[in-house]
């Protein structure tokens, strides 16, 4: 009996090792460099919050390498690294830098630019060359109604991005009844405050100056004069480098109104250097440090939690920043590449066709918010998970500003306040 | 729509000054040598980051740093004459016209890699003015007073000052200039950094209310040639009084049509004042 046990262990370990030895080179467990393509804007008007993306989309490939990368099914290890290229913030190079990402560098996956305008004009590239691209920072919704099918979007879309606003003013200010709405003329600006008109309009509020100003503009005082007083409100804004100036410029002639909530520039930790002419300027975000998405929250609404906590995801980023705060930028940059590598996983494979589905059908929470994409025709790859959430620059004890989150009620951290008169 | 009027002919006055303060580098040196200085941007731009730096680094007040940044201005026009126009003077104008090309390309490329081209500001207010209903932001009105105080210290040293007496004898004639012992070469040299001087002095003043990178002088060089046309060509009052009229302009367009009209109507007037006065409205000295 003992013998033939003996001769059965042996058979065993014969098939075993002739399998092993047997078995394709292939077959063994082998490390796979996936190479993720994108511009940022180093250069030019776009530049903080490009940099600010690039430094969250850096952090999650240096945190998931770390970490072993992601393993698929047949034991591969999938690991990441980036190439990427100045476009300056021009729209006009954007194409022929993603078309050389792709074909020279041989890019697998691609990340958008920051800034709609940019976005769009790379979204065909990836279209065209069948390139998955995760767009961050490009929020306007044109982009995801041309009929791509490989383009899948992180932020809230433009046409929800200042509607709270109108909400949060019907709260705080019952008795305001006009909002002016003075914006930069670009792609996203124009589509926010477009979707902000009619959303308005459709509340009751009257809009008596809707005017856009020109990418670059300094000088605000021709449409600051213009606001009729009173106004209840002034919404719009464009980008960081001109809401920040059009903020200030509205502080130094004092007009007085009941709410400012101005785009892009406000979640920026860098707009509190503007002083007492922040205080009381909302704006909205796409993120906020604040936020409560958790594992739990996720568990109540039914939906899988990937990724880091929105604590660890703040504290690795000041660990690996020099202390800088994340930004809802930088929030976007990392989610980018969490997407890609929850789609790797679930998949189990980095090849397109099987990704597609994966991301089609995605639908989960992670610190920055629910992730889910419109997977119809009409506006294929479109956020429609992910909700903003509106900050106002307030006084802390010491009296120096500081964020806080306003609205919706349900996230606030403190009340929001009426402006004060200047 | 009277108080609109008045707040947006205010502002632009007001405005108006520092243009023609930025128009006078350019026309003084189109003046005396007949060359379109294309780095005239750049050079405003280099005065916004000089006032930025003094006062970022050192602690200066913005306006006092405008001395060390008109006498840095001073010099690296003296350089740029030298080093790019002093050989092509003589040329014809597309020589010239590719030098400074070539010298405002290199500033923004040199100021691009040590700066980039994040928006900087010089966080230093002086509050605002309440005049009636009018509310006028401190800086536009100091910004004013110092560009009529330039204005009246280049008319001083133009008219009563023997380099200043030079200058106006090479821009009339060089060849009788250089018979009567006027070292037209020294005299070219000065204008030129004249010039750019007054260029980062107005770069200067308008850091102090705008927000800039090393690409913001652009749109300063662009009015400045229309204001030079307007004004008269190498005529450095005729520029005050061309920044007062674009000033103006851009206070009282908006008031009745949206501001993106502004840029059309100006060059319209631009090329209305070459068919009909090609000499402006001082004429050229």
């Amino acid at each position: 009996m003992k013998r033939v046990k003996n001769c059965l262990v042996m058979v065993l370990a014969f098939g075993f090792l002739l399998a092993f030895l047997a078995a394709p080179p292939g077959a063994a467990a082998a490390e796979k460099t996936i190479l993720i393509g994108f511009t940022a804007s180093q250069t030019g008007k776009f530049n903080v919050e490009a940099i600010r993306q690039i430094n969250g989309l850096n952090l999650w490939m240096s945190q998931v390498n770390a970490a072993g990368g992601v393993k698929l099914p047949n034991g591969d290890v999938v690991k990441f690294a980036a190439k990427f290229y100045d476009d300056e913030s021009k729209k006009e190079r954007v194409q022929e830098l993603y078309t050389k990402l792709i074909s020279a560098d041989k890019a697998d996956f691609l990340i958008s630019p920051y800034s709609s305008p940019l976005t769009d004009a790379a979204a065909v590239i990836a279209q065209q060359y069948n390139k998955i691209m995760i767009t961050t920072g490009a929020a306007s919704d044109s982009t995801y109604k041309k009929g791509y099918t490989l383009v899948y979007q992180t932020y809230t879309p433009a046409s929800r991005y200042l509607t709270g606003a109108v909400d949060l003013l019907a709260k705080l200010a019952p008795t305001a009844k006009t909002i002016a709405i003075i914006h930069e003329k670009d792609k996203f600006s124009t589509d926010v405050v477009t979707a902000l008109k009619t959303y308005a309009e459709g509340k009751g509020y009257k809009v008596p100056l809707f005017e856009g100003y020109e990418p670059g503009a300094t000088d605000f005082a021709p449409f600051i004069n213009k606001i009729p007083q009173p106004v209840g409100a002034i919404m719009g804004g464009g980008h960081f480098a001109d809401t920040i100036t059009f903020a200030k410029q509205l502080y130094e002639k004092k007009i007085n109104t009941s709410m400012i909530a101005l785009l892009v520039a406000p979640p920026e930790p860098k707009f509190a250097e503007l002083g007492e002419a922040c205080i009381s300027v909302i704006g909205s975000s796409q993120w906020e440090p604040q936020v409560k998405y958790s594992p739990e929250a996720a568990k109540k609404a039914g939906v899988e939690y990937f990724g880091p906590t929105v604590e660890d995801f703040t504290k690795t980023y000041q660990a690996k920043y020099n202390g800088e705060v994340p930004s809802y930028h930088s929030a976007g940059g990392y989610v980018a590449g969490l997407i890609l590598q929850k789609a790797i996983q679930q998949a189990g494979s980095t090849d397109t066709a099987k990704m597609k589905p994966v991301l089609d059908a995605m639908n989960l929470m992670t610190f920055y918010g629910d992730i889910k994409f419109d997977n119809t025709p009409k506006a294929h790859g479109l956020q429609v998970g992910h909700d903003m959430v509106y900050i106002q620059w307030q006084k802390d004890k010491a009296g120096k500003p500081v964020k806080q989150v306003v609205w919706p009620a349900a996230a606030a951290t403190a009340p929001a306040f009426v402006c004060p008169t200047r | 729509m009277w108080s609109q009027l008045t707040a947006s002919l205010t502002d632009g006055l007001l405005l108006g000054f520092v243009y023609g303060v930025a128009a006078m580098g350019l026309t003084l040196i189109w003046g005396v040598m007949s060359v379109i200085n294309l780095a005239h941007g750049p050079v405003i731009a280099l005065g916004m980051f000089g006032t930025y730096l003094l006062f970022t680094h050192l602690g200066l007040n913005p306006y006092l740093a405008l001395i060390p940044v008109a006498g840095s201005g001073l010099l690296l026009g003296l350089v740029i004459y030298v080093v790019a126009v002093h050989r092509v003077i003589n040329a014809p104008h597309l020589s010239s016209l590719l030098a400074t090309f070539a010298v405002n390309m290199i500033i923004i490329g040199i100021c691009t890699a040590v700066f980039s081209t994040s928006p900087q500001n010089i966080d230093y207010s002086l509050g605002s003015l309440e005049v009636a209903f009018l509310t006028i932001p401190a800086s536009r009105l100091i910004g004013a007073i110092g560009a009529i105080l330039v204005t009246a210290g280049l008319y001083l040293f133009l008219y009563f000052t023997r380099p200043g007496k030079a200058i106006r004898a090479v821009a009339n004639n060089r060849n009788a200039a250089e018979l009567m012992g006027i070292p037209s070469s020294q005299v070219l040299a000065l204008s030129f950094g004249l010039g750019t001087m007054l260029a980062a002095m107005a770069g200067g003043l308008i850091a102090t209310f705008f927000p800039f990178t090393i690409l913001s002088g652009g749109p300063y060089e662009l009015k400045s040639f229309v204001i030079c046309v307007l004004g008269g060509l190498g005529h450095p009052l005729g520029a005050l009084l061309g920044g007062l009229i674009l000033g103006l302009l851009e206070g009282l367009i908006p008031t009745f049509m949206p501001v993106s009209w502004v840029p059309v109507l100006e060059f319209g007037l631009f090329v209305m004042v070459l068919l009909v006065r090609p000499s402006g409205l001082l004429g050229a000295k």
